[in-house]
């Protein structure tokens, strides 16, 4: 297996472009958390006309709910979940130039043409590896709907994320792929 | 009569809470050195690594393993020469799912189902009581996960079905489900009974240890020929490919309505999360 790619954010359009479906990377930087209950408010925001609460533009949203933190640490267990239920929402954050978004399980077609279109990245991190993750995330605090509890929206300052390329700009993807090539007829 | 005070039952689900959330069944990590050694692809190699590693994070400096800490599913053997006192059982396991996730920092995943408003405090739980002979309660609490729920299903086939049905809708429902929750899977099935009761025993089937073989050589052939076609599929760890979608499949039958054929599929990701006491 080769070198992971070292990735900083926010991700520009070049950034991204030379991002390939597999590609192991290591991300570094800012992101937010967002997850069910936080995609449908930031889409009513939307289309409602009114702005974020923060800027979408460049960034990478990971779709997690974390543990609480024990006392004298920084953020607890924090691994992806599930991505299909953001699907709905994912193609208007992207065209407002959302970049990345890490999660687990397969995107729908509407949301794999959105990134081609304005170029963005789907990446996995591994799930229920939380414990593991939790080390990676070296600044934490919440931004917007501290009421959702869990599903409130966080900015994360994270260390060398480790995270896997499933969806490319050019419309590969690595669940379809590595399922085809291990699959037995 | 043996009497017992509901404060113990509260006492011990907060423990079990936290516990099963932490701490990876031996079994579990046994299953994932076996499935390293079969695996082709690098890549589902060095997932399975870092479910190894990440279960050790949790067991050492007690954390969740998974953010998923799940819907805790309490299931209840009480002794029918047992006398509760102190309170009713099933408040007392409600305080003890309270307590076990509050003071373990465990994450509270319920909500109202149309408002998606937090329950805050990751009540109620699921609470399964059967009454047994003997002046003993056993308690076991497996949170439950809702990546992994989420794709499972129950169906209702004929009786012309056959085996074959089964085999068919089991590795469909897995194919279907792919990276979703969170493969390596365990694949627990409940056959016949009625609705709710096929899927009770794909619930129950989860908390077999792994490795351990069905004591119906029938059902034990039918697990194997079932885990060896869903290993064919190419889905692998994490659905990236690979040879190990599954580390197993458990059954568990009984009899069902001559008119019926339930099946019932619960899915269960690798963070295989159960706990026990005897009281």
């Amino acid at each position: 297996m080769s070198e992971p790619i070292r990735l900083r954010t926010p991700l520009s359009d070049k950034d991204v472009e030379r991002l390939k479906t597999g590609d192991r990377v290591l991300i570094t930087g800012v992101i937010y958390t967002g997850r069910d209950a936080a995609h449908k408010r930031l889409f009513d925001l939307l289309r409602e006309g009114k702005n974020l609460p923060f800027e979408i533009r460049g960034q990478i949203i990971y779709y997690v709910g974390p543990t609480p933190a024990k006392p004298g640490r920084v953020f607890g267990s924090a691994g992806p979940t599930t991505s299909y239920r953001m699907d709905a929402y994912s193609p208007t954050l992207i065209e407002k130039g959302l970049k990345g978004m890490i999660g687990k399980g397969m995107r729908n077609d509407v949301v794999k043409e959105a990134m081609k279109k304005y170029k963005a990245v789907y990446f996995a991190a591994t799930g229920g590896a939380g414990a593991l993750l939790a080390k990676r995330v070296k600044k934490a605090e919440v931004v917007a709907y501290e009421d959702l509890g869990p599903e409130a929206i966080r900015r994360l300052e994270v260390e060398d994320l480790p995270v896997i390329v499933i969806n490319d700009v050019r419309g590969n993807d690595l669940y379809i792929e590595g399922e085809k090539r291990y699959q037995k007829k | 009569m043996r009497e017992i005070n509901v404060k113990l039952i509260t006492e011990k689900i907060r423990e079990l809470c936290m516990e099963a959330n932490t701490d990876l069944g031996e079994d579990v990590i046994q299953a994932f050195d076996r499935a390293m050694e079969k695996e082709d692809s690098p890549l589902g190699v060095e997932i399975l690594k870092e479910l190894k590693e990440n279960a050790r994070i949790g067991k050492e400096e007690k954390v969740a393993i998974c953010q998923d800490t799940g819907f805790a599913v309490v299931f209840v053997e009480l002794g029918q020469d047992v006398h509760l006192v102190g309170g009713n059982l099933n408040e007392a396991i409600h305080e003890g799912v309270r307590q076990g996730y509050q003071d373990g920092y465990l994450r509270k995943s319920l909500c109202h189902p149309f408002t998606r408003k937090n329950t805050g405090d990751n009540t109620p739980a699921i609470i399964h009581t059967e009454v047994v002979p003997g002046e003993k309660v056993k308690i076991t609490v497996a949170p439950k996960g809702g990546g992994s729920e989420n794709m499972s299903r129950v169906v209702m086939l004929t009786p012309s079905d056959g085996i074959e049905g089964i085999k068919r809708f089991v590795v469909q429902r897995v194919k279907e489900s792919g990276s979703n929750p969170c493969p390596p899977t365990i694949v627990g099935v409940g056959i016949g009974g009625t609705f709710e009761q096929a899927a009770l025993l794909a619930k129950k089937s989860l908390l077999r240890t792994l490795g351990s073989s069905n004591p119906d050589p029938d059902l034990d052939k039918l697990e194997s020929e079932t885990l060896t076609e869903i290993n064919q599929l190419g889905i692998g760890p994490q659905g990236l490919g690979g040879r190990t979608t599954s580390l197993a499949v458990h059954i568990l039958m009984m009899p069902c309505h001559i008119a019926s054929f339930p099946l019932a599929v619960n899915i269960q990701c690798h963070a295989q999360r159960h706990k026990e006491v005897t009281i």
